[in-house]
């Protein structure tokens, strides 16, 4: 297990290499220098421009560039913000929690929703139940997360004035931003525990344990549900991925501090060191998040070999 | 297993057996593809769609973009069907223009994405080796960004307006499709007609073209369908941030994020633009679903 472990996490490491050499590339695909947005509208002479690039390194050959920023992230230095001249690390620590929160509190949501709606629809496969459920999963899927945020806000703030629409702390200002997107994210998971728990129902061992004589409960809870679930593990880490992204769209709408918030504001404000730090920060989370779900897969399903 | 089986026994009840004359592949998913309710209705909805964007002058007589300061925040009314927005525009005329413009963004996303994806999918599935190797290690990096993240680092690269969004959102989603080009290359390319055609010494093109990407096509086509909704939603998001069309263009996505300042007053401003974009990519998927559900090899009956 541990070997395994070992080497998913090296077979990760070109990747995420990779993954720093394009995010440091960005920086210098960007029209405009770095140098001039720095110093914002102040009339910036050639030698204060020049100065700034001698201290942001600017003036050095791109690899050399490359490895002093690497070096600097090995040991936490993702560079200063051009708006702000804070380091970026600290803006970023500060501004996670946020995210998590409500990253966990959608996936909560969004795995339990999908996986009784998915389990639902499959025992009540071809009726109305099961019809109703998909229905619902489809819009579900068809819905953009903006709006989806902005429908709850007008139902549940605007209208009936349950929750507050804007702002973060405490559980009353977590719940909208996490159900716009946990409701979305179920609904992609209910549609693929149905067809997998289709799959499981109809193979030879449900059968023995039906003709043994077990309660349809028990088949279905101890014996179809364990292996239903089994593929739904894998996509659990590529929802992440999207509640993540999604975060920036329920981050905006709500005005939460959070990653997302941050990741749109430093795109706006031409802020490319924060915007280099967090696609970085964000893209080695979902990687690790990635190799966690593998991990926890293989743990799962004793069919896959662990080396 | 079970789907399959459900769904004879159901078919079975209702329909009346499958001839047995032999049809092609194309042709019998066809025929599924008509007996489904669901993609029936996302067709004519799309069809409904594609008419309202090719003759939006037609359909209304206001202007999209033109102010018109004394209208403004009218509810709607025979006069202004779905209200007028901060401006005074007539937001139904805004939809209705809106609908060039997401399917727009849905088609052009998605032929980047097939152009790059497929191509890289052929060259990966097709030669392996090294070119698999380098092309599949180019498609992990992409995906290591979650989500929506790698358009949004696009975007911030080429700056923000409508056609930079396509392009971002386009090769956002190609390494989607670089995947399931390559899985089905590797399934026929060891095939005895790719084989024949080597032996009787066709270039390596004319198989990659064609030979190997006409008996991919089933799962490329499901692909690209469900991708158009995907793109549209992708694109529609981009412009909500503030990071696509820029105002006055009629885009929905821009349009509910002008109107949510507006709630409390004017819900009609973000709730019909909103309605419109769910229709359309519930249209598609409902299409992307139904063939899907044709194509699949496994719900085929032998």
């Amino acid at each position: 297990m541990l070997r395994y472990i070992g080497n998913r996490l090296l077979a990760s490491i070109p990747t995420v290499l990779l993954v720093t050499v394009l995010v440091f590339l960005i920086l210098h695909l960007i029209p405009g220098d770095p140098a001039e947005i720095f110093l914002g509208d102040s009339r910036s002479t050639p030698e204060m421009l020049a100065q700034v690039r001698t201290e942001m390194g600017l003036d050095r050959p791109l690899h050399i560039q490359y490895l002093s920023y690497m070096g600097g992230v090995l040991q936490g230095d993702f560079g200063r913000s051009l708006n702000t001249n804070r380091p970026v690390l600290d803006e970023i620590v500060g501004r996670f929690p946020a995210t998590l929160e409500l990253t966990l509190a959608a996936m909560l949501i969004g795995t339990v929703l999908g996986t009784v709606l998915g389990i639902v629809s499959a025992l009540f496969h071809n009726t109305w139940i099961d019809s109703a459920a998909m229905a619902l999963a489809l819009l579900g899927v068809s819905m953009p997360i903006f709006w989806m945020s902005l429908l709850l806000i007008f139902v549940f703030s605007v209208w009936l004035n349950w929750f507050p629409a804007i702002g973060e702390g405490g559980l009353e200002r977590l719940v909208l931003p996490a159900f716009a997107l946990g409701l979305i994210s179920s609904s992609t998971l209910a549609r693929l525990v149905r067809s997998s728990m289709l799959e499981v129902l109809g193979q030879d061992f449900v059968r023995t344990a039906r003709a043994k004589g077990l309660t349809e409960r028990v088949v279905v809870l101890r014996h179809a549900l364990k292996n239903a679930l089994i593929p739904t593990i894998t996509v659990l880490g590529l929802q992440f991925g999207q509640l993540l992204g999604g975060a920036v769209i329920t981050e905006t709408i709500f005005a939460r501090r959070g990653l997302g918030r941050l990741y749109v504001e430093s795109i706006l404000n031409k802020d490319f060191t924060m915007v280099q730090a967090l696609t970085l920060f964000l893209a080695i989370a979902y990687v690790l998040i990635n190799l966690l779900v593998d991990v926890a897969y293989a743990a799962v399903d004793p069919r896959i070999a662990y080396d | 297993m079970t789907n399959r089986t459900l769904a004879q026994q159901t078919d079975a009840g209702k329909a009346p057996p499958t001839p047995l004359r032999s049809r092609s592949l194309w042709g019998d998913s066809l025929y599924r593809l008509t007996r489904n309710p669901g993609a029936g209705v996302g067709l004519i909805l799309l069809v409904l769609l594609i008419l309202a964007a090719i003759f939006a002058p037609q359909i209304t007589r206001f202007d999209p973009v033109l102010l018109a300061p004394r209208d403004r925040l009218q509810p709607p009314s025979l006069e202004y069907w779905f209200g007028t927005d901060m401006f005074g525009r007539d937001i139904f005329t805004r939809v209705v223009f809106g609908t060039r413009i997401s399917l727009l963004v849905g088609v052009v996303s998605v032929v980047i994405a097939t152009l790059l994806g497929v191509s890289m999918g052929l060259i990966a599935g097709y030669f392996g080796g090294l070119a698999d190797a380098l092309v599949m290690r180019a498609v992990d990096v992409m995906l290591a960004f979650p989500g929506i993240l790698l358009a949004l680092v696009i975007v911030a690269v080429l700056g923000p307006d409508l056609l930079n969004a396509m392009i971002a959102v386009g090769i956002s989603a190609a390494p989607t499709y670089a995947r399931v080009t390559r899985g089905a290359v590797l399934q026929i390319k060891s095939s005895l007609f790719i084989e024949a055609a080597t032996v009787i010494g066709a270039s390596t093109w004319r198989i990659m073209l064609r030979h190997l990407l006409p008996n991919i096509l089933g799962p490329i086509v499901v692909v690209v369908t469900l991708g158009v909704a995907g793109a549209i939603i992708a694109g529609a998001s981009l412009s909500f941030l503030g990071l696509g069309a820029r105002p006055p263009t009629p885009e929905w996505g821009l349009m509910l994020s002008e109107g949510r300042n507006f709630l409390r007053q004017a819900w009609w401003i973000s709730t019909f633009p909103g309605l419109a974009i769910m229709a359309t990519v519930l249209a598609i998927n409902l299409v992307g679903d139904g063939l899907r559900d044709a194509l699949d090899p496994r719900m085929r009956k032998s």
